[in-house]
C-alpha cells in the first residue's frame, strides 16, 4: 500500500497517477471515435471544397468569423426550425481544422448556403449595417482591396490529401488559376454559399 | 459501434468510477487519526503546519453521492457503450419527440390557413401575426424588418412590383426565387454612348436638369437596346422582372452616376429560391403577410 506522504514526496510517481486517472475521461469518451464510421466515414455524395471555396475557408479563419459564428447545428427543434437539420459527424470529416465555434453571438452558419443571395453577401460583409440596421458584426471593407494570389492553395491541398481529404490530381492542378487574381470577398463568399451544400442528404426544410 | 469498443468503453468508464472509490476508501482506511486532533504532520514551511485529520465527513459522504449518481445516470441513460440506458434516451430521440409534438400541435393551424387563399387570409390577423414573424426570420434580412428594402434589395411596402403583386407572383417569387439579368452594356455602348442613354432613362421620368440633346442621341439606342425588357415606353415588363424606368423607384439609385453605372455594368439582383428551405404552407403564410403590405 502506498502512503500518502510517499505520493506526496515523489512529484514524478504523483504525475503519473494523475495522469492515469484523468485518462479515463479521453480513453472512453475520445479514443473510440477515431474508428466509428460514424464519425470517419464521409456522408454520401459529400464533395471537396473548390479551390476558391478552400481558400474563402481560410478567410473565415483568418478573420475569426468562427469565434462569433458557430457550425453546429444541434438536435433541438428551436435550432433546426432556424437553421435547417441539425449537424452530424459524417459531414465535418473533411474539415481540417473543423470550425464549429463554442460561442454564437452571431447566427449559426452551418447550412447557411443559398439562404442569402451573393450580393446580399457582399453588402452585409462590407458594412452588415448596411442591409441590417440592428447587426453589432464588424464591417470587412479590406476584403474588397485584398486579392488572392493562390500561390499557398495548392500547397495547402496536398496538405489536406495528406489528411485523407480526396482531392484529384485536376482540382489541385487548376487551383492556382481559379484562385489567383480574385478577391478575398469573391472566395470568402463562394465559401459562404458552400455551407450546407456539400452533400444532398439533408433537405434543409425548415 | 462493435463489441470491442462497446466493451473498451464499458470498462474503463466503470474501472474509473470503482478505482476513485477504492482510492476513496483506501485513503479513508489509512488515517492516522479518526477524529479531529490538534496534531500536525510535522512539516512546517514558513511556519505554515498541516494538521494531520481525516477526510471532513460533509466531504467524504458528497464524493459517495457523485458515485451513486454517475453509477445511476449509467443505468438510466446511454453510457456504457452500446447499453441504450434503461430510459432509452437519445438525442435525435428527444428531438423527434419534439418535431412530433409541434407538428400535432401546429399542424391543425397550418391546415387552417392553407385552405384559405391569399385573399382570403388578409382578413385573418392571427395567419397574417404567423406570416409577419416567419417573414422577419427569413425575409427581413434583405429586405428589412418593415418590409421597406434596402439598396439592391425591393421595398415590398409600395406597391412597385419587379415580377408582380398578384398572390400567384408573390407566391412564386418566394417558392422558386429570381434571377434579375440587366445586361452590361459599357463594351456595346461606350462611355458615350453609357451617358447618352442615361439621360434618355432620366428623361422617362421628367428629370429635370437632363441634357435634352444627350437623351435623344440616347432614344435610338434606348430602342434598339433596352426597349426589348423595358418596352419602348420604358414602362418595364413584369413577366422579365424589367423595372419600369417611368416612375421614382429606383432599386439601385436614380442618381446619373447610379444609371450609369447600372447600363454600363448590368445589374443581377438576386431573390433565393425558398422551396428548398421552407414548407408550402409557411410560404403561404409568407406570401400572405408580404401581400398585405401593400394591399391594405
Amino acid at each position: 500500500m502506498i502512503k500518502h506522504e510517499t505520493i506526496e514526496k515523489n512529484i514524478g510517481l504523483m504525475i503519473l497517477l494523475i495522469i492515469i486517472v484523468i485518462s479515463g475521461g479521453g480513453l472512453a469518451e475520445i479514443v473510440p471515435l477515431f474508428f466509428q464510421s460514424s464519425t470517419t466515414k464521409p456522408i454520401d455524395g459529400l464533395r471537396t471544397y473548390t479551390a476558391l471555396e478552400l481558400e474563402g475557408r481560410d478567410v473565415y479563419i483568418k478573420e475569426g468569423c468562427h469565434v462569433c459564428h458557430t457550425q453546429m447545428i444541434r438536435p433541438f427543434r428551436a435550432e433546426t426550425e432556424r437553421y435547417g437539420h441539425y449537424s452530424t459527424a459524417n459531414e465535418h470529416v473533411w474539415e481540417h481544422p473543423f470550425l464549429w465555434g463554442s460561442k454564437r453571438t452571431g447566427p449559426d452558419l452551418a447550412r447557411v448556403g443559398g439562404r442569402y443571395s451573393d450580393d446580399w453577401q457582399r453588402a452585409h460583409l462590407y458594412n452588415p449595417r448596411d442591409v441590417v440596421p440592428e447587426s453589432k458584426m464588424p464591417s470587412y471593407p479590406w476584403l474588397f482591396e485584398n486579392k488572392l494570389t493562390g500561390a499557398d492553395t495548392q500547397a495547402k491541398m496536398e496538405t489536406l490529401r495528406k489528411l485523407g481529404v480526396p482531392y484529384t490530381d485536376e482540382q489541385i492542378a487548376g487551383a492556382r488559376e481559379e484562385v489567383a487574381g480574385k478577391y478575398e470577398i469573391d472566395a470568402l463568399v463562394a465559401y459562404l454559399q458552400s455551407l450546407g451544400k456539400l452533400h444532398t442528404v439533408y433537405t434543409n426544410k425548415r | 459501434m462493435s463489441a470491442f469498443w462497446s466493451a473498451w468503453v464499458s470498462v474503463i468508464a466503470l474501472a474509473v468510477i470503482l478505482g476513485c472509490t477504492w482510492l476513496l476508501f483506501a485513503t479513508r482506511k489509512s488515517e492516522k487519526h479518526k477524529e479531529t486532533t490538534e496534531e500536525t504532520l510535522g512539516h512546517a514551511f514558513d511556519g505554515i503546519e498541516e494538521y494531520d485529520n481525516p477526510l471532513p465527513k460533509w466531504w467524504f459522504q458528497m464524493f459517495l453521492v457523485t458515485v451513486v449518481f454517475g453509477l445511476g445516470y449509467l443505468v438510466l441513460y446511454p453510457g456504457l457503450g452500446n447499453f441504450q440506458g434503461l430510459l432509452g434516451w437519445s438525442s435525435h430521440g428527444q428531438w423527434e419527440e419534439e418535431m412530433k409534438h409541434a407538428e400535432e400541435q401546429y399542424r391543425p393551424v397550418f391546415e387552417k390557413y392553407a385552405s384559405l387563399s391569399i385573399e382570403q387570409l388578409q382578413g385573418e390577423e392571427a395567419g397574417l401575426k404567423m406570416g409577419q414573424r416567419m417573414f422577419a426570420n427569413n425575409c427581413s434580412v434583405c429586405h428589412g424588418s418593415a418590409g421597406t428594402g434596402a439598396y439592391g434589395f425591393p421595398n415590398l411596402t409600395d406597391n412597385d412590383w419587379l415580377y408582380g403583386g398578384n398572390p400567384d407572383a408573390i407566391k412564386a417569387s418566394i417558392a422558386n426565387g429570381r434571377n434579375g439579368a440587366m445586361p452590361a452594356w459599357g463594351a456595346v455602348l461606350g462611355e458615350d454612348g453609357v451617358r447618352d442613354v442615361t439621360s434618355y432613362v432620366l428623361s422617362l421620368s421628367d428629370r429635370e436638369g437632363v441634357d435634352a440633346e444627350a437623351a435623344e442621341r440616347g432614344k435610338s439606342q434606348f430602342q434598339a437596346l433596352c426597349a426589348a425588357c423595358h418596352t419602348p415606353e420604358g414602362t418595364g415588363m413584369q413577366a422579365l422582372g424589367a423595372p419600369n424606368l417611368t416612375d421614382d423607384t429606383w432599386l439601385y439609385g436614380g442618381s446619373f452616376e447610379q444609371v450609369a453605372h447600372t447600363i454600363r455594368n448590368g445589374r443581377a439582383g438576386v431573390m433565393p429560391a425558398h422551396s428548398n428551405l421552407l414548407s408550402d404552407d409557411k410560404i403561404h403564410l409568407i406570401a400572405a403577410y408580404v401581400y398585405s403590405l401593400s394591399n391594405q
